[in-house]
Protein backbone atom coordinates (compact mmCIF):
# COMPACT_ATOMS: atom_id res chain seq x y z
CA UNK A 1 0.00 0.00 0.00
CA UNK A 2 1.09 3.54 -0.66
CA UNK A 3 2.87 4.81 2.41
CA UNK A 4 1.27 8.22 2.07
CA UNK A 5 -2.24 6.74 2.31
CA UNK A 6 -1.12 4.74 5.30
CA UNK A 7 0.19 7.87 6.99
CA UNK A 8 -3.00 9.83 6.35
CA UNK A 9 -5.11 6.93 7.67
CA UNK A 10 -2.93 6.61 10.74
CA UNK A 11 -3.14 10.28 11.60
CA UNK A 12 -6.91 10.31 10.93
CA UNK A 13 -7.32 7.36 13.29
CA UNK A 14 -5.29 9.16 15.94
CA UNK A 15 -7.32 12.33 15.44
CA UNK A 16 -10.50 10.37 16.10
CA UNK A 17 -9.19 9.05 19.41
CA UNK A 18 -10.63 11.76 21.73
CA UNK A 19 -14.09 11.03 20.28
CA UNK A 20 -14.09 7.62 21.94
CA UNK A 21 -14.58 9.13 25.36
CA UNK A 22 -11.18 8.30 26.77
CA UNK A 23 -10.72 9.26 30.38
CA UNK A 24 -8.48 12.14 31.31
CA UNK A 25 -5.73 9.78 32.40
CA UNK A 26 -5.48 8.00 29.06
CA UNK A 27 -5.70 11.24 27.14
CA UNK A 28 -2.91 12.56 29.34
CA UNK A 29 -0.75 9.56 28.49
CA UNK A 30 -1.40 10.08 24.78
CA UNK A 31 -0.54 13.77 24.93
CA UNK A 32 2.64 12.92 26.84
CA UNK A 33 3.64 10.39 24.20
CA UNK A 34 3.02 12.93 21.43
CA UNK A 35 5.01 15.72 23.09
CA UNK A 36 7.94 13.50 24.01
CA UNK A 37 7.69 11.62 20.72
CA UNK A 38 8.20 14.98 19.05
CA UNK A 39 11.14 15.89 21.32
CA UNK A 40 12.78 12.51 20.71
CA UNK A 41 12.25 12.85 16.97
CA UNK A 42 13.92 16.27 17.18
CA UNK A 43 16.92 14.72 18.91
CA UNK A 44 17.13 11.86 16.45
CA UNK A 45 17.37 14.08 13.36
CA UNK A 46 20.94 14.77 14.46
CA UNK A 47 21.53 11.76 16.71
CA UNK A 48 21.18 9.36 13.79
CA UNK A 49 24.30 10.82 12.20
CA UNK A 50 26.48 9.89 15.13
CA UNK A 51 26.15 13.32 16.70
CA UNK A 52 25.10 12.19 20.14
CA UNK A 53 23.98 15.11 22.26
CA UNK A 54 23.69 14.58 25.99
CA UNK A 55 22.53 18.14 26.46
CA UNK A 56 19.24 18.54 24.64
CA UNK A 57 17.72 19.53 27.98
CA UNK A 58 19.36 22.89 27.27
CA UNK A 59 17.05 23.50 24.33
CA UNK A 60 14.01 22.19 26.18
CA UNK A 61 14.86 24.59 28.98
CA UNK A 62 15.19 27.57 26.67
CA UNK A 63 11.85 26.67 25.09
CA UNK A 64 10.06 26.28 28.40
CA UNK A 65 11.60 29.14 30.34
CA UNK A 66 11.93 31.84 27.68
CA UNK A 67 8.35 31.42 26.55
CA UNK A 68 6.99 31.27 30.10
CA UNK A 69 9.03 34.22 31.35
CA UNK A 70 8.00 36.38 28.40
CA UNK A 71 4.37 35.48 29.05
CA UNK A 72 4.41 35.89 32.83
CA UNK A 73 6.44 39.09 32.92
CA UNK A 74 5.41 40.90 29.77
CA UNK A 75 2.22 39.16 28.74
CA UNK A 76 3.89 38.31 25.43
CA UNK A 77 1.95 35.58 23.64
CA UNK A 78 3.73 32.25 23.13
CA UNK A 79 3.04 32.68 19.43
CA UNK A 80 5.77 35.34 19.54
CA UNK A 81 7.65 33.87 22.48
CA UNK A 82 8.27 30.53 20.75
CA UNK A 83 9.98 32.04 17.68
CA UNK A 84 12.14 34.15 20.02
CA UNK A 85 13.08 31.03 21.99
CA UNK A 86 13.87 29.17 18.76
CA UNK A 87 16.20 31.95 17.63
CA UNK A 88 17.93 31.88 21.04
CA UNK A 89 18.33 28.09 20.96
CA UNK A 90 19.66 28.11 17.43
CA UNK A 91 22.14 30.83 18.34
CA UNK A 92 23.28 28.73 21.28
CA UNK A 93 23.60 25.68 19.02
CA UNK A 94 25.63 27.77 16.57
CA UNK A 95 27.96 29.13 19.25
CA UNK A 96 28.64 25.70 20.72
CA UNK A 97 28.47 23.76 17.47
CA UNK A 98 30.74 25.87 15.29
CA UNK A 99 33.96 25.39 17.26
CA UNK A 100 33.12 21.70 17.80
CA UNK A 101 32.62 21.01 14.12
CA UNK A 102 35.38 23.29 12.90
CA UNK A 103 37.93 21.60 15.14
CA UNK A 104 36.50 18.12 14.70
CA UNK A 105 35.27 17.46 18.18
CA UNK A 106 33.34 14.27 17.51
CA UNK A 107 32.13 11.16 19.29
CA UNK A 108 32.68 11.06 23.03
CA UNK A 109 34.24 14.50 23.15
CA UNK A 110 31.25 16.02 21.41
CA UNK A 111 28.93 14.25 23.86
CA UNK A 112 30.90 15.73 26.77
CA UNK A 113 30.62 19.24 25.36
CA UNK A 114 26.85 18.87 25.02
CA UNK A 115 26.65 17.42 28.53
CA UNK A 116 28.26 20.62 29.79
CA UNK A 117 25.86 22.73 27.72
CA UNK A 118 22.85 21.12 29.41
CA UNK A 119 24.33 21.75 32.82
CA UNK A 120 25.15 25.37 32.01
CA UNK A 121 21.54 26.02 31.07
CA UNK A 122 20.18 24.19 34.12
CA UNK A 123 22.51 26.08 36.47
CA UNK A 124 21.64 29.37 34.79
CA UNK A 125 17.96 28.72 35.44
CA UNK A 126 18.68 27.84 39.06
CA UNK A 127 20.98 30.83 39.44
CA UNK A 128 18.52 33.39 38.09
CA UNK A 129 16.33 32.66 41.11
CA UNK A 130 14.58 36.03 41.14
CA UNK A 131 13.44 35.72 37.56
CA UNK A 132 12.93 31.96 37.22
CA UNK A 133 11.99 30.84 40.69
CA UNK A 134 15.17 28.77 40.88
CA UNK A 135 14.88 25.11 41.78
CA UNK A 136 11.31 25.63 42.95
CA UNK A 137 10.26 25.98 39.37
CA UNK A 138 7.84 28.32 37.74
CA UNK A 139 4.14 28.26 37.09
CA UNK A 140 2.72 29.50 33.80
CA UNK A 141 0.19 32.20 34.63
CA UNK A 142 -3.21 30.88 33.66
CA UNK A 143 -5.83 32.88 31.83
CA UNK A 144 -9.28 33.28 33.38
CA UNK A 145 -11.50 30.46 32.16
CA UNK A 146 -8.47 28.32 31.38
CA UNK A 147 -8.68 28.55 27.59
CA UNK A 148 -7.14 31.13 25.32
CA UNK A 149 -5.77 30.60 21.87
CA UNK A 150 -3.54 33.65 22.23
CA UNK A 151 -2.06 32.31 25.46
CA UNK A 152 -1.77 28.80 23.99
CA UNK A 153 -3.69 27.45 26.96
CA UNK A 154 -6.48 24.97 26.63
CA UNK A 155 -8.61 23.93 29.57
CA UNK A 156 -10.01 21.12 27.47
CA UNK A 157 -7.52 18.24 27.24
CA UNK A 158 -8.80 17.14 23.84
CA UNK A 159 -7.86 20.51 22.31
CA UNK A 160 -4.33 20.14 23.60
CA UNK A 161 -4.27 16.65 22.18
CA UNK A 162 -4.90 18.05 18.68
CA UNK A 163 -2.21 20.66 19.13
CA UNK A 164 0.28 18.02 20.22
CA UNK A 165 -0.80 15.77 17.35
CA UNK A 166 -0.14 18.50 14.79
CA UNK A 167 3.28 19.31 16.22
CA UNK A 168 4.22 15.63 16.42
CA UNK A 169 3.12 15.00 12.81
CA UNK A 170 5.09 18.05 11.70
CA UNK A 171 8.12 16.58 13.46
CA UNK A 172 7.74 13.33 11.54
CA UNK A 173 7.44 15.32 8.33
CA UNK A 174 10.69 17.16 9.06
CA UNK A 175 12.36 13.82 9.83
CA UNK A 176 11.23 12.56 6.45
CA UNK A 177 12.38 15.67 4.62
CA UNK A 178 15.83 15.25 6.16
CA UNK A 179 15.78 11.55 5.32
CA UNK A 180 15.20 12.29 1.65
CA UNK A 181 17.59 15.22 1.33
CA UNK A 182 21.15 15.42 0.10
CA UNK A 183 21.95 16.71 3.59
CA UNK A 184 21.33 13.20 4.84
CA UNK A 185 23.92 11.73 2.49
CA UNK A 186 26.33 14.52 3.34
CA UNK A 187 25.97 13.81 7.05
CA UNK A 188 26.12 10.05 6.74
CA UNK A 189 29.28 10.42 4.70
CA UNK A 190 30.72 12.87 7.23
CA UNK A 191 29.91 10.57 10.12
CA UNK A 192 31.89 7.80 8.43
CA UNK A 193 34.86 9.75 7.13
CA UNK A 194 35.13 13.52 7.33
CA UNK A 195 38.13 13.80 4.99
CA UNK A 196 36.53 11.69 2.31
CA UNK A 197 33.28 13.64 2.66
CA UNK A 198 35.11 16.95 2.29
CA UNK A 199 36.99 15.65 -0.73
CA UNK A 200 33.75 14.95 -2.60
CA UNK A 201 32.59 18.48 -1.84
CA UNK A 202 30.71 18.26 1.46
CA UNK A 203 31.13 21.32 3.66
CA UNK A 204 31.23 19.18 6.78
CA UNK A 205 31.11 22.05 9.27
CA UNK A 206 28.13 23.64 7.56
CA UNK A 207 26.19 20.40 7.17
CA UNK A 208 26.63 19.55 10.84
CA UNK A 209 25.68 23.06 11.93
CA UNK A 210 22.53 22.97 9.83
CA UNK A 211 21.27 19.73 11.34
CA UNK A 212 22.25 20.78 14.87
CA UNK A 213 20.37 24.06 14.58
CA UNK A 214 17.36 22.28 13.12
CA UNK A 215 17.36 19.80 15.97
CA UNK A 216 17.81 22.57 18.56
CA UNK A 217 14.97 24.61 17.10
CA UNK A 218 12.59 21.66 17.07
CA UNK A 219 13.50 20.68 20.62
CA UNK A 220 12.79 24.24 21.73
CA UNK A 221 9.25 23.94 20.40
CA UNK A 222 8.93 20.69 22.37
CA UNK A 223 10.06 22.43 25.56
CA UNK A 224 7.56 25.25 25.09
CA UNK A 225 4.76 22.80 24.37
CA UNK A 226 5.62 20.81 27.48
CA UNK A 227 5.47 23.98 29.59
CA UNK A 228 2.13 25.01 28.09
CA UNK A 229 0.73 21.59 28.82
CA UNK A 230 2.05 21.09 32.35
CA UNK A 231 1.61 24.78 33.21
CA UNK A 232 4.60 24.28 35.48
CA UNK A 233 8.30 23.90 34.77
CA UNK A 234 11.27 23.09 36.92
CA UNK A 235 14.96 23.19 35.97
CA UNK A 236 15.45 19.56 36.97
CA UNK A 237 12.52 18.15 34.99
CA UNK A 238 13.11 20.21 31.84
CA UNK A 239 16.90 20.73 31.65
CA UNK A 240 18.26 18.20 34.11
CA UNK A 241 20.79 15.61 33.10
CA UNK A 242 18.11 12.96 33.73
CA UNK A 243 15.95 14.41 30.95
CA UNK A 244 18.83 14.69 28.50
CA UNK A 245 19.79 11.09 29.15
CA UNK A 246 16.20 9.90 28.93
CA UNK A 247 16.01 11.39 25.44
CA UNK A 248 19.00 9.30 24.38
CA UNK A 249 17.67 6.18 26.07
CA UNK A 250 14.22 6.49 24.54
CA UNK A 251 15.52 7.00 21.02
CA UNK A 252 17.93 4.08 21.24
CA UNK A 253 15.19 1.86 22.66
CA UNK A 254 12.64 2.92 20.05
CA UNK A 255 14.98 2.97 17.07
CA UNK A 256 17.47 5.58 15.97
CA UNK A 257 17.13 5.07 12.24
CA UNK A 258 13.37 4.75 11.70
CA UNK A 259 10.79 7.48 11.42
CA UNK A 260 8.56 6.14 14.19
CA UNK A 261 11.41 4.91 16.36
CA UNK A 262 11.53 7.93 18.68
CA UNK A 263 7.75 7.85 19.12
CA UNK A 264 7.83 4.17 19.98
CA UNK A 265 10.63 5.07 22.39
CA UNK A 266 8.32 7.62 24.00
CA UNK A 267 5.61 4.98 24.43
CA UNK A 268 8.11 2.50 25.81
CA UNK A 269 9.63 4.86 28.37
CA UNK A 270 6.22 6.14 29.45
CA UNK A 271 4.85 2.63 29.93
CA UNK A 272 7.99 1.69 31.81
CA UNK A 273 7.80 4.76 34.06
CA UNK A 274 4.09 4.27 34.74
CA UNK A 275 4.53 0.57 35.48
CA UNK A 276 7.36 1.31 37.89
CA UNK A 277 5.34 4.07 39.52
CA UNK A 278 2.25 1.91 39.96
CA UNK A 279 4.17 -1.18 41.08
CA UNK A 280 6.74 0.31 43.40
CA UNK A 281 5.43 3.80 44.04
CA UNK A 282 8.20 6.02 45.26
CA UNK A 283 9.43 3.55 47.86
CA UNK A 284 12.72 2.66 46.28
CA UNK A 285 14.56 5.83 45.39
CA UNK A 286 16.55 5.66 42.18
CA UNK A 287 14.99 2.43 41.00
CA UNK A 288 13.80 3.89 37.70
CA UNK A 289 17.28 5.21 36.90
CA UNK A 290 18.84 1.84 37.63
CA UNK A 291 16.37 0.03 35.40
CA UNK A 292 16.82 2.57 32.60
CA UNK A 293 20.57 2.09 32.77
CA UNK A 294 20.32 -1.67 32.71
CA UNK A 295 17.88 -1.65 29.81
CA UNK A 296 20.05 0.78 27.87
CA UNK A 297 22.98 -1.59 28.08
CA UNK A 298 20.79 -4.51 26.99
CA UNK A 299 19.36 -2.53 24.07
CA UNK A 300 22.78 -1.47 22.83
CA UNK A 301 24.05 -5.05 22.94
CA UNK A 302 21.04 -6.98 21.68
CA UNK A 303 18.91 -4.49 19.77
CA UNK A 304 21.19 -1.73 18.47
CA UNK A 305 18.51 -0.68 16.00
CA UNK A 306 15.89 -0.43 18.71
CA UNK A 307 12.38 -1.85 18.78
CA UNK A 308 11.24 -0.47 15.42
CA UNK A 309 14.55 -1.21 13.70
CA UNK A 310 14.45 -4.83 14.84
CA UNK A 311 10.85 -5.25 13.70
CA UNK A 312 11.67 -3.74 10.32
CA UNK A 313 14.71 -6.00 9.92
CA UNK A 314 12.54 -9.01 10.84
CA UNK A 315 9.96 -8.09 8.19
CA UNK A 316 12.62 -7.64 5.55
CA UNK A 317 14.14 -11.02 6.41
CA UNK A 318 10.76 -12.74 6.16
CA UNK A 319 10.05 -11.25 2.76
CA UNK A 320 13.59 -11.96 1.66
CA UNK A 321 13.76 -8.49 0.15
CA UNK A 322 16.91 -7.74 -1.83
CA UNK A 323 19.46 -5.28 -0.54
CA UNK A 324 18.68 -6.18 3.05
CA UNK A 325 20.97 -4.21 5.27
CA UNK A 326 23.30 -6.35 7.34
CA UNK A 327 23.13 -5.84 11.07
CA UNK A 328 24.51 -2.47 12.08
CA UNK A 329 28.20 -2.78 12.59
CA UNK A 330 29.42 -1.60 15.96
CA UNK A 331 31.73 1.20 15.04
CA UNK B 1 48.48 14.92 -27.06
CA UNK B 2 49.50 16.86 -23.99
CA UNK B 3 48.48 20.47 -23.61
CA UNK B 4 48.97 23.33 -21.19
CA UNK B 5 50.05 22.96 -17.62
CA UNK B 6 46.98 21.94 -15.59
CA UNK B 7 48.36 21.43 -12.11
CA UNK B 8 51.44 23.02 -10.72
CA UNK B 9 52.97 22.24 -7.35
CA UNK B 10 55.46 24.99 -6.49
CA UNK B 11 58.09 24.39 -3.85
CA UNK B 12 55.69 22.83 -1.39
CA UNK B 13 56.77 21.90 2.13
CA UNK B 14 54.33 20.24 4.47
CA UNK B 15 54.14 18.03 7.52
CA UNK B 16 52.25 17.03 10.60
CA UNK B 17 53.00 18.96 13.77
CA UNK B 18 56.76 19.30 14.04
CA UNK B 19 57.35 16.47 11.58
CA UNK B 20 58.08 17.50 8.01
CA UNK B 21 57.07 15.08 5.29
CA UNK B 22 57.73 17.21 2.19
CA UNK B 23 60.65 19.52 1.45
CA UNK B 24 60.36 22.00 -1.43
CA UNK B 25 58.57 19.66 -3.77
CA UNK B 26 57.75 20.98 -7.24
CA UNK B 27 56.05 19.18 -10.06
CA UNK B 28 53.61 19.80 -12.86
CA UNK B 29 50.93 17.90 -14.70
CA UNK B 30 49.88 18.87 -18.22
CA UNK B 31 46.38 18.45 -19.58
CA UNK B 32 45.89 14.94 -20.96
CA UNK B 33 48.93 13.49 -19.24
CA UNK B 34 49.20 10.60 -16.83
CA UNK B 35 51.89 11.36 -14.31
CA UNK B 36 53.21 9.09 -11.60
CA UNK B 37 54.81 9.88 -8.29
CA UNK B 38 56.79 6.85 -7.23
CA UNK B 39 58.79 6.08 -4.18
CA UNK B 40 59.02 3.89 -1.11
CA UNK B 41 56.83 3.86 1.96
CA UNK B 42 56.98 7.05 3.96
CA UNK B 43 58.42 9.13 1.12
CA UNK B 44 55.61 11.69 1.42
CA UNK B 45 53.53 10.57 -1.55
CA UNK B 46 50.21 10.54 0.28
CA UNK B 47 51.03 13.84 1.99
CA UNK B 48 51.59 15.37 -1.43
CA UNK B 49 48.10 14.38 -2.60
CA UNK B 50 46.61 15.55 0.68
CA UNK B 51 48.20 18.95 0.15
CA UNK B 52 46.83 19.15 -3.39
CA UNK B 53 43.29 18.36 -2.24
CA UNK B 54 43.62 20.72 0.72
CA UNK B 55 43.10 18.10 3.41
CA UNK B 56 46.23 19.52 4.98
CA UNK B 57 47.73 22.96 4.42
CA UNK B 58 51.33 23.28 3.20
CA UNK B 59 53.73 25.15 5.48
CA UNK B 60 55.17 26.88 2.45
CA UNK B 61 54.82 26.87 -1.31
CA UNK B 62 51.62 26.72 -3.30
CA UNK B 63 49.49 24.58 -5.54
CA UNK B 64 48.00 26.08 -8.68
CA UNK B 65 45.18 24.51 -10.68
CA UNK B 66 44.67 25.97 -14.16
CA UNK B 67 46.15 29.28 -13.07
CA UNK B 68 44.17 29.52 -9.83
CA UNK B 69 46.17 29.19 -6.60
CA UNK B 70 44.44 26.75 -4.25
CA UNK B 71 45.67 28.53 -1.13
CA UNK B 72 42.40 30.18 -0.16
CA UNK B 73 40.16 27.37 -1.47
CA UNK B 74 38.58 25.26 1.33
CA UNK B 75 38.78 21.46 1.09
CA UNK B 76 35.16 20.98 0.05
CA UNK B 77 35.61 23.42 -2.84
CA UNK B 78 38.61 21.68 -4.40
CA UNK B 79 36.32 19.22 -6.17
CA UNK B 80 34.59 22.17 -7.89
CA UNK B 81 37.96 23.17 -9.33
CA UNK B 82 37.96 19.89 -11.23
CA UNK B 83 40.13 17.82 -8.90
CA UNK B 84 38.86 14.46 -7.67
CA UNK B 85 40.81 12.59 -5.04
CA UNK B 86 40.63 8.80 -4.90
CA UNK B 87 42.16 8.38 -1.47
CA UNK B 88 44.49 5.73 -0.12
CA UNK B 89 42.71 2.59 1.07
CA UNK B 90 39.72 3.78 -0.95
CA UNK B 91 37.96 5.45 1.98
CA UNK B 92 34.49 4.56 0.74
CA UNK B 93 31.49 5.21 2.95
CA UNK B 94 31.18 1.56 3.99
CA UNK B 95 27.61 1.64 5.21
CA UNK B 96 26.25 3.44 2.20
CA UNK B 97 25.37 1.39 -0.86
CA UNK B 98 27.48 1.47 -4.00
CA UNK B 99 25.01 3.78 -5.68
CA UNK B 100 24.86 6.07 -2.65
CA UNK B 101 28.65 6.26 -2.68
CA UNK B 102 28.52 7.23 -6.34
CA UNK B 103 25.81 9.78 -5.53
CA UNK B 104 28.14 11.30 -2.95
CA UNK B 105 30.77 11.64 -5.67
CA UNK B 106 28.37 13.92 -7.52
CA UNK B 107 27.58 15.92 -4.40
CA UNK B 108 28.49 19.43 -5.46
CA UNK B 109 25.66 21.31 -7.20
CA UNK B 110 27.19 21.39 -10.69
CA UNK B 111 27.77 17.63 -10.65
CA UNK B 112 24.36 16.91 -9.16
CA UNK B 113 22.69 18.27 -12.30
CA UNK B 114 24.48 15.71 -14.41
CA UNK B 115 24.16 12.86 -11.93
CA UNK B 116 22.16 10.47 -14.20
CA UNK B 117 24.41 10.92 -17.16
CA UNK B 118 27.57 10.38 -15.12
CA UNK B 119 26.08 7.41 -13.33
CA UNK B 120 25.36 5.76 -16.68
CA UNK B 121 28.92 6.51 -17.72
CA UNK B 122 30.41 4.96 -14.59
CA UNK B 123 28.14 1.91 -14.87
CA UNK B 124 29.18 1.51 -18.48
CA UNK B 125 32.83 1.75 -17.49
CA UNK B 126 32.38 -0.63 -14.54
CA UNK B 127 29.42 -2.95 -15.24
CA UNK B 128 30.25 -4.74 -11.98
CA UNK B 129 29.21 -1.63 -10.06
CA UNK B 130 25.81 -1.72 -11.71
CA UNK B 131 25.32 -5.32 -10.58
CA UNK B 132 26.25 -4.32 -7.05
CA UNK B 133 24.50 -0.98 -6.90
CA UNK B 134 22.37 -1.85 -3.82
CA UNK B 135 25.12 -3.58 -1.90
CA UNK B 136 26.82 -1.91 1.05
CA UNK B 137 30.16 -0.67 -0.23
CA UNK B 138 32.01 -2.02 2.80
CA UNK B 139 30.95 -5.60 2.01
CA UNK B 140 32.62 -5.77 -1.41
CA UNK B 141 36.01 -7.19 -2.22
CA UNK B 142 39.03 -4.89 -2.27
CA UNK B 143 39.18 -4.70 -6.05
CA UNK B 144 35.50 -3.87 -6.30
CA UNK B 145 35.88 -1.23 -3.64
CA UNK B 146 38.71 0.30 -5.63
CA UNK B 147 36.45 0.40 -8.69
CA UNK B 148 33.77 2.06 -6.62
CA UNK B 149 36.25 4.61 -5.28
CA UNK B 150 37.43 5.45 -8.80
CA UNK B 151 33.80 5.62 -9.91
CA UNK B 152 33.02 7.98 -7.06
CA UNK B 153 35.92 10.18 -8.16
CA UNK B 154 34.65 10.23 -11.75
CA UNK B 155 31.11 11.17 -10.67
CA UNK B 156 32.20 14.74 -9.97
CA UNK B 157 33.20 15.13 -13.62
CA UNK B 158 36.80 16.00 -12.79
CA UNK B 159 39.50 17.27 -15.12
CA UNK B 160 42.20 15.79 -12.93
CA UNK B 161 42.00 12.53 -11.03
CA UNK B 162 44.35 12.08 -8.08
CA UNK B 163 44.86 8.41 -7.29
CA UNK B 164 46.57 7.32 -4.10
CA UNK B 165 48.06 3.82 -4.28
CA UNK B 166 45.19 2.16 -6.12
CA UNK B 167 47.03 -1.17 -5.84
CA UNK B 168 47.46 -1.06 -2.04
CA UNK B 169 46.26 -4.17 -0.25
CA UNK B 170 45.08 -5.97 -3.37
CA UNK B 171 45.97 -9.43 -4.65
CA UNK B 172 48.45 -9.42 -7.57
CA UNK B 173 45.86 -10.47 -10.13
CA UNK B 174 43.53 -7.67 -8.95
CA UNK B 175 46.40 -5.20 -9.10
CA UNK B 176 46.70 -6.05 -12.82
CA UNK B 177 43.01 -5.31 -13.27
CA UNK B 178 43.24 -2.02 -11.39
CA UNK B 179 46.05 -0.81 -13.63
CA UNK B 180 43.91 -1.89 -16.55
CA UNK B 181 41.23 0.44 -15.20
CA UNK B 182 43.73 3.28 -14.98
CA UNK B 183 44.56 2.76 -18.64
CA UNK B 184 40.91 2.92 -19.59
CA UNK B 185 40.38 6.10 -17.62
CA UNK B 186 43.33 7.63 -19.45
CA UNK B 187 41.79 6.57 -22.72
CA UNK B 188 38.61 8.42 -21.72
CA UNK B 189 40.68 11.61 -21.75
CA UNK B 190 41.15 12.22 -18.05
CA UNK B 191 44.33 13.71 -16.71
CA UNK B 192 45.70 11.51 -13.97
CA UNK B 193 48.19 12.01 -11.17
CA UNK B 194 48.89 8.65 -9.59
CA UNK B 195 50.96 7.85 -6.54
CA UNK B 196 52.32 4.30 -6.31
CA UNK B 197 54.82 2.02 -4.67
CA UNK B 198 54.25 -0.58 -7.32
CA UNK B 199 56.79 1.04 -9.59
CA UNK B 200 57.07 -1.63 -12.23
CA UNK B 201 53.34 -1.61 -12.86
CA UNK B 202 52.71 2.09 -12.68
CA UNK B 203 55.46 2.94 -15.14
CA UNK B 204 53.54 0.88 -17.69
CA UNK B 205 50.55 3.21 -17.56
CA UNK B 206 51.98 6.71 -17.00
CA UNK B 207 53.81 8.98 -19.44
CA UNK B 208 56.16 10.49 -16.92
CA UNK B 209 57.00 10.06 -13.29
CA UNK B 210 58.74 11.72 -10.38
CA UNK B 211 60.74 9.72 -7.86
CA UNK B 212 60.04 10.94 -4.33
CA UNK B 213 62.35 9.89 -1.51
CA UNK B 214 62.22 11.17 2.07
CA UNK B 215 60.19 14.16 1.04
CA UNK B 216 62.23 15.38 -1.91
CA UNK B 217 62.07 14.76 -5.64
CA UNK B 218 65.17 12.73 -6.49
CA UNK B 219 64.63 12.11 -10.16
CA UNK B 220 62.08 12.66 -12.89
CA UNK B 221 61.61 11.73 -16.50
CA UNK B 222 59.58 9.72 -18.95
CA UNK B 223 58.55 6.24 -17.97
CA UNK B 224 61.07 4.75 -20.37
CA UNK B 225 63.88 6.86 -18.89
CA UNK B 226 63.03 5.87 -15.37
CA UNK B 227 62.71 2.22 -16.25
CA UNK B 228 66.16 2.43 -17.77
CA UNK B 229 67.69 4.34 -14.87
CA UNK B 230 70.30 2.16 -13.16
CA UNK B 231 69.46 3.61 -9.77
CA UNK B 232 65.78 2.78 -10.02
CA UNK B 233 66.48 -0.61 -11.49
CA UNK B 234 68.76 -1.47 -8.61
CA UNK B 235 66.82 0.07 -5.70
CA UNK B 236 63.25 -0.53 -6.74
CA UNK B 237 63.00 -3.14 -9.41
CA UNK B 238 65.59 -5.50 -8.04
CA UNK B 239 67.30 -5.84 -11.38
Amino acid sequence: MDKRILAVLGIAALAAVPQFGLGNYHLHLLITVLIWGFVYTSWSVMGRFGMVSLGHGAFLGVGGYVVTMLWNSFGLTPWVGIPIAIVLSMTMALLVGYPCFRFRIVGHYFALVTLALGEVVRLTIVGLRDQTGGSLGMTVEGVPGGTSFLALQFGERATFFYLALIVWAAGLWVWRMVDRSMLRYALEASSEDEDAAASVGVNVTRAKLMITMLSAGMTTIGGALYAQYQMYINPETISGIGISLQIVFAVIAGGLFTQLGPTVGAMFTLLLAETLRVTFGHDIHGLDGTIYGLLLVLFIIYMPKGITGSIAAGLVRRRGAPGAAPAAATH
Amino acid sequence: MTGDVMLEVRRVSAGYGSFRALFDVSLEVRAGEAVGVIGPNGAGKTTLLRVISKIIAPSSGEVVMEGTPLGPVPAHRVVEMGIAHVPEHRRLFPRLTVEENLRMGAFHPEARKRFRERLDFVYELFPRMKERRDQMAGTMSGGEQQMCAIGRGLMSGPKLLLMDEPSAGLAPVIVQQVFGLVKRIRAEGYTVLIVEQNIQQVLQVVDRAYLLEVGTIKQSGSSAELLASPEIRRAYLGL
